[in-house]
Parts: C-alpha cells; sequence; structure tokens
C-alpha cells in the first residue's frame, strides 16, 4: 500500500545541517495499522508528512496504491491527496468558523460531489463517530473528544484508503484517547482501512498490528 | 463550494469586527466620494433643465486673443463678437446670447438680497426651456425699446415678495434700478452656467456698452442646431466666421474660439489652450484621481489580507492537506475578498444615496438635483469587483506559497 524506499529528509539553513530522516525503507500492506513511536524530534511527524505527500523527502522513493508519487505536480498531489488519504492531527486542525458538518465535508468541496452528496455523506462520516446530534454546534462548543472524533469523520468522509493521523490522542485523556483508539481500530477492522498513526503512547501502540521505532531519523525496529 | 466560502467570508468579518469596520470603512468611504462625484459630473455633463437640447447645442465660453508682442487676452466673448459675427452664421436654427451672471445688491426690511443679473437676447428663451410659474418672457421689442422689464426666478420672487406672491406686473428694484416683473421662472441651480440667474434682463438695459467692438468682455452663447447632426457643420462654419474677424493692425493677431459641446466647453477653459479642447485630459486626470482613490482602500486591504493570513493557516493547511490546490485556495480568497468588497459597495451605495438624497433636499447647493442613475451604480459595482480583485490577488497569491506542513505547524 504505502512503499518508501530510501527515504532522507534533511533540513538545511544557512548555517546549519539537520538530518531529520536517514535512510528509511518501510513496506505498509493493506488493511494494516501501524504505529510510530520515538523520542521527540526523532523524525515521526516526517516521515508521516512523507508518506501523506505533505512534504517532499530530499531524496528517496514514495509509492502509495501503486503509483510512484515523486513526480506529481501540485495540483496532482492535491488531487492524489484527496482521493487517497485522509489527516487527523493532534491538534485537530477544524476550521473554527464552519459547523461540525461543513467542517467534515471539507474533502468533498473539492471533488464533484453534489451539496445533497456531500451532506449524506458528512452525516454518514459522523455517525460512525457517534456525533451525528452535534452537526450543527461548532468546533468551540465541543470537548476535546468530540473535536477529535469530529476530525476523524472528516479524515473518513471521503472514503480514503489510508488514514494518517499523528498523535490523535495526545491531547486527550485516556478515556477520551481509548474511545478514539477504538474508533480507528475499528475502522480499521470494519472498513478495512490503513492506518498509519504516530504516537508516545505505548499503551495505545499495542493495539496496533505493527509498532515502527525511530531514533535520530532512523528505523530502529 | 461558493457557499461554504460565502460562510467563511461571513465568519471571518464577524470574527475581526475591527478590521471588517477598518476594510468596509475604506470602501465604503473611497466609493461613496466616487459615487457622489460623479452624480455630480453626471448633473454637470447631462441635458437637464432648462439646457434640455444640449444634444444639438454648441456652447461658446470662450474668446482667446494672443500676440507675442502683448501676450494673451483669455475670457468670455462680447455681445458685439457673437452678435455681429456669429449671428451671420446660417446653420444653427437660434442663437441664444447671455451674460454671465453679475451680482447685485438689495435690500428687503434691511435685510440684504443678492440678486445674481443675467442679460439676455430674446433667443435665450427658445434655446433654454425655462418652465414659467408665471407671466412669459420679454419679447425682440422689449429689448430694442430697453424696456425696463424682467424675468425672475420664484426663490427671488418668494424672497423679495413674500413665499407664493404673485409678481408679475409688480417692480422689484437692484442696484438702483427698478424692473417691472413680466415672468416668474423655476430656478436654476448655479451649475447650469448658461442658464444660470436670479434675475433676467434684457442685454439693452446692460451697463456695459454691448456696442462696443471689442471682442472680450462677459457673454456667452449657445448656438441651437436644427438637429444633432448638423453639430459638425454648425463648428466648422462658427471656426470659419472666427477666422474672418479682422486682427490685422490690432493689438492681438491670433484669435481662437469654439464653438464647443457642453462638457467641452468647460474643458476649454480648465484644462485647453487655443486648439485643443482639454476634454482629453479631464478623462485622464478624473481616471488618475479615481485610479488613486481607489488604490489607498486597496493597498490597505492587501495589508489587512497579508496579515491575516498567518492567522488562518491552519485552514489553509488544512484544506491543502484535503485536497486544495494552490488555485482553488487563491480563488477561494479572491471570492471573500470580492464578497467583502461587495459589501463594502452595497453599504457604499446607500451612503451615496443617503448624501446625495441630503444634498438635494438641504439645498447645500441652491436647486441642484443630483441622481445616481444606473451609469453611476454600474461604474460602482465594477469598482467593487477591481477593488476585491486586486486586494486578494497578491494576499492569495502569498498565501497560496504557504508550505502545507508550515501551516498546519504555524497554529
Amino acid at each position: 500500500m504505502i512503499t518508501l524506499r530510501n527515504i532522507e529528509k534533511v533540513y538545511r539553513t544557512d548555517t546549519v545541517q539537520t538530518q531529520a530522516l536517514n535512510q528509511v525503507n518501510l513496506d505498509i500492506e493493506k488493511k494494516e495499522f501501524v504505529s510510530i513511536m520515538g523520542p521527540s524530534g526523532c523524525g515521526k511527524s516526517t516521515l508521516l508528512n512523507i508518506m501523506g505527500l505533505l512534504d517532499n523527502p530530499t531524496s528517496g522513493l514514495v509509492t502509495i496504491s501503486d503509483k510512484n508519487t515523486t513526480k506529481l505536480n501540485d495540483k496532482e498531489l492535491a488531487r492524489f491527496r484527496n482521493k487517497q488519504i485522509g489527516f487527523i492531527f493532534q491538534s485537530y486542525h477544524l476550521i473554527n468558523d464552519l459547523n461540525v458538518i461543513d467542517n467534515v465535508e471539507l474533502p468533498l468541496l473539492y471533488r464533484s460531489t453534489s451539496a445533497k452528496q456531500r451532506r449524506d455523506l458528512a452525516k454518514s462520516a459522523l455517525e460512525k463517530v457517534g456525533l451525528s446530534n452535534r452537526l450543527r454546534h461548532f468546533p468551540s462548543q465541543l470537548s476535546g473528544g468530540q473535536k477529535q472524533r469530529v476530525a476523524i469523520a472528516r479524515a473518513i468522509v471521503g472514503n480514503p484508503e489510508i488514514i494518517l493521523a499523528d498523535e490523535p490522542t495526545g491531547n486527550l485523556d485516556s478515556a477520551m484517547g481509548n474511545e478514539i483508539m477504538n474508533i480507528l481500530l475499528q475502522l480499521n477492522n470494519t472498513e478495512d482501512t490503513t492506518i498509519v498513526m504516530v504516537t508516545h503512547d505505548e499503551s495505545m501502540a499495542k493495539k496496533t498490528h505493527r509498532l515502527i521505532r525511530l531514533f535520530d531519523g532512523s528505523q530502529v525496529q | 463550494m461558493l457557499k461554504n466560502y460565502f460562510k467563511i467570508a461571513i465568519a471571518v468579518l464577524r470574527r475581526r469586527k475591527f478590521f471588517t469596520f477598518i476594510s468596509l470603512f475604506g470602501i465604503s468611504f473611497t466609493l461613496t466620494i466616487l459615487i457622489v462625484l460623479a452624480a455630480f459630473i453626471n448633473n454637470i455633463a447631462r441635458s437637464a433643465y432648462p439646457d434640455k437640447k444640449r444634444d444639438r447645442s454648441l456652447y461658446v465660453m470662450l474668446m482667446d486673443q494672443r500676440s507675442e508682442k502683448n501676450g494673451r487676452n483669455s475670457g468670455p466673448p462680447s455681445f458685439y463678437f457673437l452678435d455681429h459675427y456669429v449671428g451671420s452664421m446660417k446653420t444653427p436654427e437660434k442663437i441664444s446670447i447671455a451674460s454671465m451672471f453679475n451680482a447685485t445688491n438689495t435690500y428687503i426690511n434691511n435685510k440684504k438680497l443678492v440678486i445674481n443679473v443675467k442679460y439676455t437676447n430674446d433667443a435665450f428663451w427658445d434655446v433654454m426651456e425655462f418652465d414659467f410659474v408665471e407671466g412669459k418672457p420679454y419679447i425682440t421689442q422689449q429689448i430694442k425699446n430697453a424696456d425696463k422689464v424682467t424675468v425672475i426666478t420664484r426663490d427671488t420672487r418668494d424672497s423679495y415678495f413674500g413665499e407664493g406672491v404673485s409678481a408679475v406686473g409688480k417692480y422689484i428694484e437692484t442696484d438702483n434700478e427698478t424692473y417691472r416683473v413680466i415672468g416668474v421662472v423655476e430656478d436654476v441651480p448655479v451649475t447650469m452656467l448658461y442658464a444660470y440667474g436670479d434675475m433676467y434682463l434684457p442685454y439693452t438695459l446692460s451697463k456695459r456698452d454691448y456696442l462696443s467692438k471689442e471682442l472680450n468682455s462677459n457673454y456667452t452663447a449657445v448656438l441651437l442646431a436644427k438637429s444633432a447632426a448638423d453639430l459638425d457643420q454648425m463648428k466648422s462654419e462658427y471656426q470659419d466666421v472666427v477666422s474672418k474677424v479682422p486682427v490685422k493692425g490690432k493689438e492681438f493677431d491670433k484669435l481662437y474660439s469654439h464653438a464647443d459641446t457642453y462638457v467641452a466647453s468647460y474643458t476649454r477653459i480648465l484644462l485647453g489652450d487655443g486648439m485643443e479642447s482639454g476634454i482629453g485630459k479631464m478623462f485622464l486626470i478624473l481616471s488618475l484621481v479615481a485610479f488613486l482613490f481607489m488604490l489607498l482602500p486597496t493597498i490597505n486591504l492587501v495589508n489587512i489580507n497579508t496579515s491575516r493570513i498567518m492567522e488562518r493557516s491552519s485552514e489553509i493547511g488544512v484544506r491543502k492537506a484535503f485536497g486544495a490546490s494552490s488555485g482553488t485556495l487563491v480563488l477561494q480568497f479572491i471570492t471573500e475578498n470580492i464578497i467583502l468588497t461587495f459589501l463594502g459597495g452595497i453599504i457604499g451605495l446607500l451612503l451615496s444615496w443617503g448624501i446625495i438624497f441630503y444634498i438635494n433636499q438641504s439645498n447645500l447647493i441652491p436647486n441642484i438635483h443630483l441622481t445616481i442613475d444606473f451609469g453611476v451604480v454600474f461604474l460602482g459595482v465594477l469598482c467593487c469587483l477591481v477593488f476585491g480583485f486586486l486586494s486578494g490577488v497578491y494576499p492569495a497569491w502569498r498565501m497560496s506559497r504557504l508550505h502545507v506542513v508550515t501551516a498546519l505547524k504555524a497554529n
């Protein structure tokens, strides 16, 4: 599903050069639920961003669903992300000016989907995360857990094959965290969605199929 | 998609009330000034009471005499020139000759009343279509006899004789002369220089020597053609007449005078010279003024929008992550901006309407009646679109270049 070959990421300034990722090679299979762990600054988020085509590697090859993504331009990358990948962020990144259902509809705005279809799909996604009674609420009226559930609904509304989650439980207490983790596990089980999750929480990581450990930009497990 | 943009635009406007106020104020205030200015220009340029036949009239207000030795003598032509030379023209159906207005003083109950007097020939009443409240204009014979008769405006009548009191047959005194009122007409705004006066008198009563053969004095003329198609012919006949005016051996050896369309007759004085009417210069200046006026709120909006980019970086990052291309985001920001400027435009139009209503009602400029016509509204809407587009493009371009990871981290 996702293949990374010899991925390197180097951040350069005038004076300093930082090696964020060093020769990372990864194969993530379809329907797999993989977690990535490692100390802060080890390159977990950078790796996730490269998998999600949000960032380019300095060198190396990223193949997703058998497609070499290296040569895609801005427009093609946008279209590819829209169809294939859903994102969940630690700080939710909901648009505060839009209500819950409008936030969830967002990925569908960039497809040729009718307004009614968008609404129906968004409602169904919100039902899956148990928030069908909060359609007209604004993010500021929701708890952290509810916000993250909206973010999950937004990630799955376009029915992507891959979900990339960057510390989705990082801002939540353990009860809320477990709730979110259960939703992700259920998605993986019932919808066959491939999930890659960055986490600091060992107990959450243990619930996934496979754990990848990074240290100083290199894969150690 | 548009609905979503609209929701976001309104939400952003409501969230940052102060910035919204500054932006909307800038747009609406500028637009108001432009529209009121346009209404004034429109009022001056269009056919209106009593000068209703502007489409087939040419106007003469300038006689420019020059010589290398004596310099230049420029001003309105004399009655002699207009009567003797211009009066011989064949193309015009009628030639109205009237002086510029002269202020005179009169006193009623120890209160000073300024009456602006205009001396005219009889054709003046045919070329201009005055509405007579009562009475009638003076005729050729009365002018020849230098009868002390006058036509006054409704305002003058109301001030002098009392509101609504009939004046025909009564006497009015100004500058120590007494005249019999034979007609009362509706008021004319001072912007209509060729027709404006508070009191109209036969030119034979003028204290200036109307028989003097000087070419410059203080008269104007309106040449009325039979049809608009005759205007060009009338112009060239006028030039023929001017070229035949003898100048040899006189103080000045070059003579410039033109029969112009209404607006050109003003621009020639303000911006023209001997040959140029100055109308092109006027359009250039007005366009530049309008452009500069529009530039200020545009720059203001560009600044505000640019500073808002970082504030909305999370949204930009999310949209990009979920499939918005840079082009789509540019379109979104421009659309939002056009919505903002459109709101400013609506406020501007309402403000303009209010100000124009106030100017008309308050008699701030006596007898003027400004209107917002479709042309002006169209101009306003067009200005809004240009505003919206210009002020949105640069910030949108900068925003679209924001890297998605940077955008998400900045929050």
